[in-house]
């Protein structure tokens, strides 16, 4: 974990200070719930990774989830689509909600569920077809094979995840040959074209440069007002620039969640403000 | 100092780079020697070789004139000489001793003879010598003198080689002409009997009383079909009367005159009166003729064309089985098994299966899928022609089955590894998307692990392509003329026998009868089956690269 300079944090708390001049104060009563976490424990094997777990994250909002290496920030991420699934020794217990109806529930089927909690990885994983295949990838295979619905989608897709301009000429190249940036771009685009609730990013910015990583940030701010967002990233600034609540963890437990400007502004916790100021991690 | 220097050249890494590229020009240096030995020695059997008038004065005998190829020349001792009876001049340690092709072998009784260099007399080129490339004893040497028509001299002398040329040509159309006549008219009328017989039989088994309608519809078939078969013998009768028009009187080195039937002649030409070009065309001619045509004379003349055929469409049914049966079972094993002490004890034995000797899959081969198998296929379906089997005696498809055995531990390996290369993240973000484990396999991991899977095929066609041993239990033949495709319905008869390039070297080479005619077709065909695998093998790696260009994902 990089240490965060003082003048960072300072920097960070400028840009928060302008974002709560835009709007009005955000408060958690006021929204809608989306996600809904309670009493929320994770095991690998006999380590338990998350402890009792219990927050609410807001509907059309972007949700930035931070903490050190290994605080359960990403584990808890990808149990909102049952990521962890995959992973035979992990065990859950506890109650997660989407829109109130329980994830984890036997019935539940899990392609459905992913179709709707849609997932951002840390490092671009465009599968190794066309940049158009990539997008469509999503719509194939619930079946849609209809090129007039699929190129419609495709485009709007990509006009979404601000790639078009880039790469309208080149649809039917190789998404291998893109830059990082853009493929995580193309990465977003596949996401938002099966259209689902919630997208959660886990770290979509942390293996990109600083111009990419601007792009991905002004996509996100744009695309909150169509999907739930929740972000999991180590960088700060960028919590506090894109988010409109910041949840910290630490060692598994949720140790503060509030609006973002709250959170880094004036935190109650001793250790959420030891974190942003830089003292560990 | 120098002890100093020597330590630092050896840490500096480089005589680990000597001796890697050591061991790699030596790998290359005999591979390359290896194949430059059998091309030399296989290929240089076509060039048309002068042939020699040599005297010969043996002490022992009477002097004689003979008419023959250089082989071969061996040096050797005049210890060894002595036992035979040949005293060398006092001095000489050495003495040469010269293998020859005198040919005429219904005449001379062997058509290969080893003389003794030191006798040899005068040795002349006459250019008017002609070699006579025989359908059935060999190769003719001698001098033409006349040329023949129902016993009639119509050319002797010079004229006589051009008139020659016109009626060899007539002779070799006609021979073609009655070839495909007997192959495939024929052919299809013994075909057309042999179904009306089995009908007749099938109608019997059933129990149809005798004297009923559908064994007289049978009889009318069976006419109509002898009928034909009157008239072919007939217009077959007459090509014969007609290719048996011609002769050819020919002087051989001991004096004598001989007939000879142009019916049963391939080919004459005179190698001593052809210019280098002439030679050149002569020479890619006979090999094509090798590489196309069918074997005479116990193989060990004529072409080889059944045994490229049989080896090619073995190894590809073997390919088209073993593909989808090796990459099933490795995607069972490495995506859906859940990873235990059984699943590593399956990979164990799949890792040894490939270590079984050939030989005992042979043996497997025959016992399980010719008499179990075939053997009640044959029961089942093909009742009529028993006790004749059909499927129960060894053929293509049951060749092809056991090769398939035999080389699906490699591609269950190779699909294996190119399953575990897939990068994890690929399989998150296809399952991410909604995809079930099904289908993320199907539309995006086996894509990418297409060039893993080719990887495995080259190598099990390499390996089926080589093998010989277990064939021989299970399908390969001496002699095969007749392919495993022809014209008559169904048109592909995989219950057939067939020949192998690799069993037709062993076959050539140690079963022949005339080993010094034989040896170097044993280095042509050892050179075609290797080139045929280079082939079979380049084929499936531009496959691969192709498909490795559309997914290059998994390189980075």
């Amino acid at each position: 974990m990089e240490a965060v300079k003082p003048e960072q944090v300072s920097a960070a708390r400028a840009i928060d200070i302008e974002s709560m001049q835009r709007g009005p104060k955000l408060n958690m009563a006021n929204e809608t719930t989306c996600l809904e976490v309670k009493d929320f424990n994770l095991y690998y094997g006999t380590k338990q990774a998350l402890h009792g777990i219990d927050m609410k994250i807001a509907k059309n909002r972007v949700t930035a989830f931070i903490g050190p290496s290994g605080c359960g920030k990403s584990t808890l991420l990808r149990c909102f689509n049952r990521m962890n699934d995959l992973i035979d020794t992990v065990r859950i217990e506890g109650d997660m909600r989407l829109d109130g109806n329980d994830i984890n529930a036997q019935s539940v089927n899990v392609a459905d569920l992913r179709r709707q909690v849609g997932m951002v990885f840390q490092k671009p994983n465009p599968f190794p077809k066309s940049i158009y295949e990539n997008v469509a990838y999503g719509l194939r295979i619930q079946g849609v094979n209809d090129r007039a619905t699929l190129d419609k989608v495709v485009e709007s897709s990509l006009k979404g995840a601000a790639l078009w301009d880039e790469v309208k000429d080149r649809l039917n190249e190789s998404a291998m040959g893109m830059s990082g940036g853009q493929q995580q771009r193309l990465v977003i685009a596949r996401a938002i074209a099966i259209e689902p609730e919630v997208l959660l990013l886990d770290e979509p910015a942390s293996a990109l440069d600083p111009l990419s990583t601007l792009k991905i940030e002004e996509l996100i701010y744009e695309l909150k007002d169509k999907y739930t967002i929740v972000i999991v990233t180590h960088n700060m600034q960028q919590a506090a620039r894109v988010s409109d609540y910041t949840a910290f963890m630490y060692m598994g437990e949720l140790i503060e969640f509030g609006a973002t400007d709250e959170l880094f502004t004036n935190p109650s916790k001793k250790q959420t403000e030891d974190y942003i100021t830089g003292r560990y991690g | 100092m120098s002890n100093k220097s020597f330590s630092s050249w050896y840490k500096s890494g480089s005589p680990w780079v000597w001796l890697n590229a050591g061991a790699v020009s030596i790998s290359l240096v005999m591979v390359v020697g290896l194949l430059l030995l059998i091309a030399i020695r296989g290929l240089g059997h076509f060039w048309p070789a002068d042939i020699m008038s040599i005297n010969y004065n043996d002490p022992n005998k009477e002097s004689i004139t003979l008419v023959a190829e250089a082989v071969e020349t061996e040096i050797v001792s005049s210890v060894r000489l002595k036992k035979v009876g040949v005293f060398m001049p006092k001095g000489e340690t050495t003495g040469e001793r010269h293998l020859l092709k005198v040919g005429n072998r219904d005449y001379f009784g062997l058509d290969f003879l080893w003389i003794n260099g030191l006798w040899m007399g005068e040795t002349t080129y006459p250019k008017d010598l002609v070699a006579i490339e025989r359908r059935e004893w060999g190769n003719f040497y001698g001098y033409l003198t006349q040329v023949k028509q129902q016993g009639e001299v119509v050319a002797s002398g010079d004229e006589a080689w051009d008139e020659l040329q016109k009626r060899l040509e007539r002779s070799n159309m006609l021979v073609a002409e009655i070839k495909g006549i007997e192959k495939n008219e024929i052919g299809k009328i013994n075909h057309g009997l042999e179904a009306l017989r089995l009908q007749s039989r099938q109608l019997e088994i059933d129990g149809k009383p005798e004297g009923s309608l559908q064994y007289s519809e049978i009889e009318q078939e069976r006419k109509q079909w002898n009928v034909l078969y009157q008239g072919l013998q007939k217009q077959l009768a007459d090509l014969y009367a007609a290719l048996n028009r011609d002769q050819i009187m020919v002087a051989i080195s001991d004096g004598r005159e001989v007939e000879i039937s142009l019916a049963k002649v391939v080919d004459i030409y005179r190698p001593n009166g052809m210019s280098v070009i002439e030679k050149l065309g002569f020479y890619f001619e006979a090999v094509w003729k090798f590489i196309s045509g069918e074997p005479r004379e116990a193989n060990t003349e004529g072409g080889i064309f059944p045994a490229i055929f049989g080896t090619v469409m073995m190894v590809m049914i073997m390919a088209v089985l073993v593909t989808p049966f090796g990459v099933i079972a490795a995607v069972y094993l490495k995506e859906y098994a859940t990873q235990g002490p059984m699943i590593r004890l399956i990979r164990i034995a799949v890792n040894n299966l490939a270590g079984v000797p050939s030989i005992v899959y042979g043996v497997f081969g025959l016992g399980f899928f010719v008499y179990f198998l075939g053997g009640n296929i044959d029961e089942i379906f093909f009742q009529a022609k028993l006790p004749a089997p059909t499927f129960g005696a060894p053929g293509m498809l049951w060749a092809s089955l056991t090769l398939a055995i035999l080389t699906v531990p490699v591609v269950i390996v190779a699909t294996e590894e190119g399953l575990s290369r897939i990068p994890r993240a690929i399989r998150e973000g296809s399952l991410a998307l909604g995809a079930t484990k099904a289908e993320t396999l199907w539309r995006t991991v086996l894509p990418m692990a297409a060039p893993a899977m080719m990887t495995g095929l080259i190598l099990a066609v390499a390996r089926a392509a080589g093998e010989v041993a277990p064939l021989m239990m299970v399908g390969v033949v001496k002699l095969a003329p007749a392919l495993a495709v022809d014209n008559i319905a169904p048109y592909l008869h995989l219950d057939r026998q067939f020949m192998h390039l690799g069993f037709h070297i062993y076959d050539v080479g140690f079963q022949s009868p005339n080993v010094e005619a034989a040896r170097p077709l044993v280095y042509a065909t050892a050179f075609l089956l290797v080139m045929i695998i280079i082939i079979l093998n380049m084929t499936a790696i531009s496959i691969r690269n192709r498909l490795r260009e559309t997914s290059k994902a998994s390189e980075n």
